[in-house]
């Protein structure tokens, strides 16, 4: 009841404070505007020459890429060594094969990207393609398509802001000297923590709506998994987040302390969740990336998103985030006992 | 028992790591009775508030409130407490900020709307109810405070510092208030440094450094020390005190 009593007060303070509001939903949209616009822009039409390939097939690729039609392989391979071209496509048969220059990474991803696209609607249109072949000019296996990023950055994006504005909002109410006062009446410890999460839950809800149908609809990136699934996994994520921002905000004793523990906690996290290939990193790194929540939001994500896969499959993180968020919601509600020993 | 005790604190000593801030202190308050805590900032009223009030642990000796061992949850809905720095919602207007505490208590529904406005009324704040606090003035949010503090009309009052930044007429108006709450039976703490607030008080605790130097009527405390004020008194004590140190 109390718990509800704190929770109506926050959403009261919360709309009361245009600003905030739409700082909570504008700063993501805008972040995840220029990074699409970083990642996209003026590469993002890979050109690409096709020796030969079906004619569905080069009108599909023409929608994302440049597409140039040249006279044999051995001039497409001239091409693509005097960066003429980012790739070629030879079809043997049905197998179409791939070779990319190689060199950069960013383009390895946007070629991939592409003809991953192109893939996925040549098999529901066609059924007819097989798994392509693909092969570096200059050997690269480093390839990170940014679909396959997609997820990762979804996921930071909702964990990153939802930290902020948890963390600073509790950290106002303990400089304004208000959490000592409210600890002075009846409110239970656990109390305002719950009613905390509550209260901005239902902010956390609406900012994570906005940032996913902005992902997934506004910047169209590959999803092959169930809309409701990433949302739920999404809300979990943030409000695993919502809890680690208000624990944390309890060991900072002004703002500036508070952003901090933004390298300590938050960029590591980042790091490890997945953007990088971890395979062969050092076993403490490994180990390390285990205890990061973020790890195992990222990981659910990118299975549903990318795998297609279900709630049920992802079990496992879904427990593991679920358990990190109730010991940060205790841990809080512990060293509230700084202000009131009961 | 012919007589009530409302507080009593007995062989009070309270610590942050080695820092000593209160020693040796025993009060006890009957019901009814108006107690000041008359003392310079920095002299500890403020950690002895804090630990009445069950927010701190005592180091040593014990504090019963309301027949309750502090520190406990169990009797804060029936004291009224008006903390030293106003700890209010600057984005809400004083009316949220009131109803909100009053909820925290366990107030609802009509007859907290009803009181609501009673308070408000009470500390002058009717007609600025609906503005954000973030554009009170400093005594604006003092009686707004005090608002909150007499909300769930509560048998015991811990007042830090009430009239600070309120103007003498409204402070006059306050002192009225605090005069008809006890002879209704409530129970008045209130700390101060304005010694003629002091005056007031039914009984005085003069503390400095941590101590309790004198503890009496003001009439007692005065004639006692042979000054003619309470400060005279004061320095009376504290020389006293001072003398026995050396």
């Amino acid at each position: 009841m109390r718990t509800l009593v704190v929770a109506k007060r926050l959403i009261k303070q919360i709309v009361a404070d245009k600003r905030s509001i739409g700082l909570m939903f504008l700063a993501p949209i805008f972040v995840i505007f220029l990074l699409n616009i970083i990642l996209t822009s003026s590469t993002s039409k890979p050109i690409i020459d096709i020796v030969s390939a079906p004619k569905e097939f080069i009108e599909q690729l023409s929608e994302n890429a440049e597409v140039k039609e040249v006279a044999n392989e051995q001039e497409a391979i001239d091409n693509l060594k005097n960066d003429k071209s980012n790739a070629y496509v030879v079809f043997k048969g049905n197998t179409p094969k791939i070779t990319l220059e190689g060199s950069s990474p960013t383009i390895n991803g946007l070629v991939m990207g592409v003809m991953q696209k192109n893939m996925s609607k040549s098999i529901r249109t066609s059924q007819s393609l097989i798994e392509p072949e693909i092969s570096y000019l200059y050997g690269s296996k480093n390839l990170n398509a940014f679909d396959s990023l997609a997820p990762l950055f979804m996921g930071f994006f909702i964990f990153f802001f939802v930290f902020l504005l948890a963390g600073v909002a509790f950290l106002r109410e303990r400089i304004s000297g208000t959490l000592e006062r409210v600890l002075a009446t009846p409110l239970k410890r656990r109390q305002i923590v719950w009613g905390y999460f509550l209260g901005f839950g239902l902010f956390v809800v609406l900012q994570t709506i906005v940032i996913q149908l902005f992902i997934i609809y506004g910047l169209n990136v590959e999803m092959n998994g169930n809309f409701w699934c990433v949302l739920i996994l999404n809300l979990i994520l943030a409000g695993q987040s919502l809890a680690l921002g208000t624990l944390l905000s309890t060991f900072a004793r002004n703002e500036f302390q508070l952003f901090q523990f933004i390298p300590v906690v938050i960029v590591p996290q980042i790091l490890f969740s997945g953007i990088f290939d971890l395979r062969d990193a050092p076993t403490w790194v490994t180990m390390l990336s285990k205890i990061f929540p973020l790890t195992y939001g990222a990981e659910a994500l990118k299975s549903i998103m990318i795998k297609g896969k279900g709630l049920f499959d992802i079990q496992f993180d879904i427990y593991i985030l679920i358990g990190y968020t109730l010991v940060f919601l205790i841990l809080n509600s512990l060293a509230l006992k700084k202000y009131r020993k009961t | 028992m012919s007589l009530e005790y409302i507080i009593r604190v007995a062989d009070l000593r309270q610590q942050f790591g080695k820092h000593v801030v209160l020693e040796n202190i025993n009060i006890d308050v009957k019901k009814g009775e108006i107690l000041g805590l008359l003392g310079p900032s920095g002299s500890g009223k403020t950690t002895l508030v804090k630990a009445i009030i069950g927010m701190l642990n005592p180091s040593h000796g014990k504090i019963i409130v309301l027949s309750n061992e502090m520190p406990t949850l169990s009797v804060v809905d029936r004291i009224g407490y008006m903390a030293q720095a106003d700890a209010l919602y600057e984005d809400l207007n004083a009316y949220d900020n009131l109803y909100f505490f009053g909820e925290l208590y366990g107030m609802k529904g009509s007859e907290a709307r009803k009181r609501a406005k009673e308070v408000l009324e009470l500390v002058r704040l009717i007609d600025d109810a609906k503005r954000p606090v973030r554009t009170f003035s400093g005594g604006m949010k003092r009686r707004l405070s005090l608002a909150i503090a007499l909300f769930h009309s509560p048998e015991l009052l811990i007042l830090d510092e009430p009239t600070v930044g309120i103007d003498p007429v409204l402070r006059k108006q306050f002192w009225n208030e605090f005069e008809r709450l006890k002879a209704n039976g409530v129970t008045i703490l209130i700390t101060t440094h304005v010694m003629d607030e002091a005056e007031h008080c039914d009984r005085l605790a003069l503390i400095r450094n941590g101590s309790i130097i004198a503890l009496d009527s003001p009439d007692r405390l005065k004639t006692a020390s042979g000054k003619e004020t309470i400060e005279g008194a004061f320095l009376f004590y504290g020389d006293e005190r001072n003398g026995e140190a050396i």
